[in-house]
């Protein structure tokens, strides 16, 4: 399949500013295989997934879109690659702030036409291609792509962009190590037509991207840190003065961001500021998601004024930073799986002086290790109200102590809501399944 | 070299009694500190308060030389690429070595606990040296290692007259280490790996060097172990006067929920 529509074409040096714009897909490859052109097997697939979707939902497991798409897939291998065809694609991945860019791109493309999306975070293989079965119509769509599956999905999907966010710690049991991570997205992603939209704040996605023709980086900044004092290059030490960041034996360092935070307002690369302060999704990370955003937007001519102006409408995704009125109290939910994401979701809180809930559970999607707590600094919550649930309560209550910091556990959220006072807004994270019992419990 | 001050929870109050400091000293976190093994000098710190002591923990990166001079010396956990740049970096670094000599303690996890042995096995370049402190060799085991740990600890080990607990602890890791005739195993396996699958034992020790392949971190689910590496550095052998309350219904619920 061609590729077409990359604008000036060539390798870009590292901090080359760009400002390619990709076009849509043009009418000769929809007309050959576009939405309603699928191979008769491409059909059965697409029919077997929604009758299987429909069933596991009538049975009441969950939405039903990833056996949907399990039982697609086996059908027809090439099932993602075809719904894709025709489509102009951007794929967002990272540990942190995929679901949330993946909405708000989304949405700013929404300014230029429909966008078919993952929108509920099933981000791997299977939950992709029933997000794409859903909406066979759409001429963009904006895929979350979890991060151990980027390169296939890649490979299937040719997409236009590819938006790569951060790559921290995070559920080490399970997952690959975070080096290998940003080896695999660097081996994977050399030879793609895609244009990578990458952060300059973050050495491993820097190393990442290093492969790729087309990179066009954004400072959207980097909270967390401590996986990325060694060179992914050479292992030397890296030196990290201010917002730089270099290796002190090799020359990997980081490029000139052609976007970039700058407090509350993005940066284009003619220099034109977008205030950033409309924004309804909270806290420094989603003003970082935003701009990567509108640094994807823009590669498909959409004004960066336009698309913050789009992102501005989005006020919760997939139940996060959503307020819910529960037992008298105001929830504020919050997810924070990892580190990197405790520290981020600490800096929304910092700024007032509600009760903290926590809720930490270790089942097999979160990780079963929960070592990680003990990276995580909990000191920033001393002086405030911190109350405690979760299947993983007690180690949560170990840290806290050593932490310095005072808190009450409770047996389950009802207990602790109601402990907090009355009408008050209550600052709830949860890291992911204690998220989704949590937002099951209050009806979020 | 960052000197962290030491900031002790709610009760004791560092800086009472001691002329000199306690020094705790953190081997490259920049490099080994994979899975929460920060957790370990934190709660050192907070229990050597607890004892009178004032503390100093020093965090050394890997592109600065380890003091010879500190109590207690923490190394923890890594993938291959860190501890083989770890291990490069420590053979030319003969601080801890030296702080061995003097009659430090030493508490090293996972990779951490390899390198305190004789060799250890890269991925990439096989067999390698690593700094010859404990009498064990680490090989690349056939399976990884993936869950809870339960053993039973040495009963030569004590805090005061109290032999330690059984140890608890999480394991992810791909080695397998052998002991040799100059080390004690830490525990002796009940439930997990711990010195690869069938060894039966986990880690081990000998003078004032403890090394075991738990995480948890270690110390939060085994604050004897805590007390015992303390003790070793003061000199005083009893607990730490520490409300353990919440350690210990830690404890009971990983016992419970691994069967152990």
């Amino acid at each position: 399949m061609a590729h077409g529509g990359v604008g000036p074409a060539g390798r870009l040096a590292e901090g080359h500013r760009v400002t390619t714009t990709v076009a849509a897909d043009g009418d000769e490859k929809a007309a050959r295989t576009g939405a309603g052109g699928l191979p008769a097997r491409a059909k059965v697939a697409v029919a077997a997934g929604k009758v299987t979707g429909a069933v596991s939902r009538a049975a009441g497991r969950g939405s039903g879109a990833v056996i949907g798409g399990r039982v697609a897939l086996r059908l027809d291998p090439e099932l993602l690659g075809r719904l894709t065809t025709g489509r102009a694609c951007v794929l967002v991945s990272a540990t942190n702030g995929k679901t949330t860019t993946t909405r708000l791109a989304a949405e700013a493309l929404r300014a230029i036409g429909p966008v078919a999306s993952n929108a509920l975070g099933a981000n791997m293989p299977a939950g992709i291609t029933a997000a794409m079965a859903q909406d066979r119509d759409a001429r963009f769509a904006v895929i979350e792509v979890d991060e151990k599956y980027l390169p296939t999905v890649a490979e299937q999907t040719r997409p236009k962009a590819i938006a790569l966010l951060n790559l921290s710690r995070d559920q080490l049991d399970r997952a690959a190590e975070t080096r290998m991570l940003a080896q695999r997205w660097r081996d994977g992603l050399a030879g793609t037509a895609a244009t990578l939209v990458a952060n300059a704040d973050d050495p491993l996605v820097v190393w990442a991207a290093g492969l790729a023709q087309h990179v066009v980086w954004v400072a959207a900044g980097q909270s967390w840190q401590e996986d990325a004092w060694s060179c992914p290059q050479c292992g030397g030490v890296l030196h990290r003065p201010d917002e730089d960041w270099g290796c002190a034996s090799c020359d990997f360092r980081r490029p000139e961001p052609a976007w970039a935070l700058e407090g509350d307002a993005l940066r284009d690369p003619q220099g034109g500021r977008v205030e950033l302060t409309g924004l309804r999704l909270p806290g420094r990370a989603n003003r970082a998601n935003a701009t990567t955003a509108a640094a994807v937007a823009s590669l498909f001519g959409v004004d960066a004024q336009v698309a913050v102006k789009r992102m501005e409408q989005v006020t919760a995704v997939a139940g996060r930073y959503d307020t819910v009125r529960y037992r008298g109290r105001a929830l504020r939910l919050l997810l924070a799986k990892n580190p990197a994401g405790w520290l981020e979701t600490f800096d929304l809180v910092s700024g007032t002086d509600h009760p903290v809930l926590l809720s930490v559970n270790a089942l097999s999607a979160d990780g079963t290790d929960t070592s990680w707590l003990w990276d995580v600094d909990y000191t920033r919550l001393r002086g405030r109200p911190v109350l405690v649930i979760g299947q993983r309560r007690l180690d949560l209550a170990v840290r806290l102590q050593v932490a310095g910091v005072d808190f009450t556990v409770y047996d389950d959220v009802d207990a602790a809501v109601d402990a907090a006072p009355p009408a008050q807004i209550v600052e709830v994270i949860a890291n992911y399944t204690a998220f989704q019992q949590l937002r099951q419990r209050v009806g979020a | 070299m960052t000197v962290v001050a030491s900031v002790p929870g709610a009760g004791a109050v560092s800086g009472v009694g001691g002329e000199s400091a306690l020094r705790i000293v953190w081997i490259y976190p920049d490099l080994l500190s994979t899975y929460g093994d920060q957790g370990n000098a934190l709660i050192l710190a907070y229990r050597a308060a607890a004892r009178g002591h004032r503390v100093e923990r020093i965090d050394v990166r890997s592109d600065q030389a380890v003091p010879a001079d500190a109590d207690v010396y923490l190394i923890g956990g890594g993938e291959d690429r860190p501890q083989r740049l770890a291990a490069e970096r420590l053979r030319r670094d003969a601080g801890l070595k030296h702080a061995v000599e003097r009659g430090a303690a030493v508490l090293a996890v996972c990779a951490g606990f390899q390198l305190m042995g004789h060799t250890f096995y890269d991925e990439q370049e096989g067999i390698l040296p690593a700094l010859g402190l404990l009498d064990v060799t680490s090989h690349r085991g056939s399976v990884r290692c993936v869950g809870e740990v339960v053993a039973d600890a040495d009963p030569q080990l004590r805090v005061g007259q109290t032999p330690l607990p059984a140890l608890t602890g999480f394991e992810n890791h791909m080695g397998t280490t052998l002991l040799g005739e100059g080390v004690r195993p830490l525990g002796t396996v009940r439930i997990g790996n711990g010195n690869g699958a069938g060894s039966g034992t986990d880690g081990a020790h000998a003078g004032k060097i403890v090394g075991t392949y738990l995480h948890g971190p270690v110390l939060a689910r085994n604050p004897a172990l805590a007390d015992l590496v303390l003790g070793w550095a003061d000199g005083n052998p009893g607990p730490s006067p520490v409300d353990d309350g919440w350690h210990l219904r830690l404890r009971g619920e990983r016992l419970v929920a691994v069967g152990g």
